[in-house]
């Protein structure tokens, strides 16, 4: 038995949002890989719950005529990944999110359950953050569209209100359009773990010059980050060693990366510098192959 | 505690009951007999409770019972029809899969899931062990499983059932 003390089952999503305002000390339920865990261990935080599992009208997976990509919060890790427009256009989320837990977790797993945990090791942010998606929140109020980029506050948290629920992911043809975009884990496994370190790119270029790079990792501060120090640096540089050589340099100082018992800063660090090249690079790859 | 009514199919027989919205499909299941459904872990990382809904392999213990309304459940204790094992099962026997067995019959259910979304389709030894790697097995190394999925998958294609 998990232990809850309140339990409200959503019929839609004003039903949910309602739920939340009524019940201050409410957290969402989705995909339940997180909070179940966490009701199991007796965490007293989730005791009381909004489930919103059933909400079919969060699990939209389309693109409009303008090419914007609509990825409902409630769909789950596998059906983005094999779905055809993400397959098509979205490849990075599809790779991020295939290194998530194993095919169970993937099944129930949902990319907004992934993102309003705060964790600061989700593997679908780097992807999230590079492609510069936009989220659309629902409060009691109505909603509103916020950049992926200062979602996190910290770890464990961001700024979604506790009567505020993610209703999708929006990608727009700007941002995927003419990319190539890559996404690296660095784990001690290659299933069942949380990233030591995770690197995502995604890069334009003209001939061999960098047009523009976005860079991104998690775990290498108190949030997901975007490197801007770096991305300044690449634009306008040719993509050869002598570049790459450079922006693991400046990397370091767009991340903090700490010691747990996971990995120590320096060997983070390492992981960091090492990405910026490796991942770069296959974005180069990448944008060969579309 | 709050009760809900669910209506549900566990291995093809239907089921109509009033569940408290604490319990998980895990218990569920072992209440009513289906007891191949093994708690491992109980925080979903050795798949010893797999099942599937609708033909989806999940982890009964991070699944709570009331999600299960409507659904179609099934555990291992269905796949063996008229006597007969299913040709995943008979692959894990022939190839010598099942040590201990706790953690089998939630391979067997990852097993059946994984080759019924891929039928006739050639699969890599990397497939295999990424379809699989939501289950743990602390007896067999994994090599005879592998090959127990493999087995599995050339029956299916020579004999066209599942």
């Amino acid at each position: 038995m998990f232990a809850m003390e309140n339990y409200h089952r959503a019929t839609d999503l004003n039903d949910a949002v309602r739920a939340l305002a009524a019940h201050p000390e409410a957290r969402v339920l989705a995909g339940g890989t997180d909070v179940l865990i966490r009701l199991r261990e007796g965490d007293g935080a989730f005791a009381h719950l909004v489930d919103i599992n059933g909400l079919d009208e969060l699990r939209q997976i389309d693109m409009d005529t303008s090419g914007t990509i609509r990825i409902g919060a409630l769909a789950t890790c596998t059906r983005i990944i094999e779905h055809e427009i993400i397959r098509s256009h979205l490849p990075v989320i599809a790779a991020s999110l295939a290194t998530i837990g194993g095919p169970q977790i993937r099944n129930i797993a949902t990319m907004g359950g992934n993102i309003c945990n705060g964790a600061v090791s989700a593997d679908s942010a780097c992807a999230l953050l590079i492609l510069d998606t936009e989220l659309v929140i629902q409060g009691p109020a109505g909603e509103r569209t916020v950049p992926i980029l200062g979602f996190h506050t910290g770890p464990g948290r961001t700024i979604l209100r506790r009567d505020e629920i993610l209703k999708y992911f929006l990608f727009r043809p700007g941002q995927y359009r003419g990319i190539g975009a890559a996404y690296c884990k660095y784990a001690m496994r290659s299933a069942m773990d949380i990233a030591t370190i995770g690197c995502g790119a995604a890069l334009r270029m003209e001939g061999d010059i960098i047009t523009s790079l976005k860079l991104a990792f998690t775990v290498a501060a108190p949030t997901p980050v975007r490197c801007p120090r770096t991305e300044e640096a690449a634009a306008g540089r040719r993509l050869d060693e002598e570049t790459l050589a450079l922006l693991a340099g400046i990397v370091e100082d767009d991340v903090q990366p700490r010691t747990s018992w996971r990995a120590e800063r320096d060997f983070r660090m390492h992981i960091i510098r090492t990405l910026v090249q490796r991942v770069t690079r296959e974005a180069a790859n990448q944008q060969g192959g579309n | 505690m709050q009760q809900l009514p669910i209506t549900l199919r566990i291995n093809g027989r239907a089921y109509s009951m009033d569940v408290d919205v604490r319990t998980s499909l895990l218990e569920l299941l072992r209440g009513l007999g289906f007891t191949s459904v093994k708690e491992g872990c109980g925080v979903g990382e050795c798949g010893a409770c797999t099942v599937l809904v609708d033909g989806v392999a999940v982890d009964s213990c991070l699944y709570l019972a009331v999600w299960a309304d409507k659904r179609a459940i099934r555990t291992v204790e269905g796949e063996c029809a008229d006597g007969r094992l299913s040709p995943v099962q008979e692959a894990y026997i022939e190839e010598g899969a099942v040590q201990c067995g706790f953690c089998t019959p939630g391979l067997v259910m990852t097993t059946t899931s994984f080759l019924e979304q891929r039928e006739n389709t050639p699969l890599t030894r990397e497939e295999i062990a990424r379809g699989h790697a939501g289950n743990l097995c602390r007896c067999t190394g994994y090599q005879t499983i592998i090959r127990a999925v493999q087995r599995a998958a050339d029956k299916q294609r020579r004999s066209g059932r599942r």
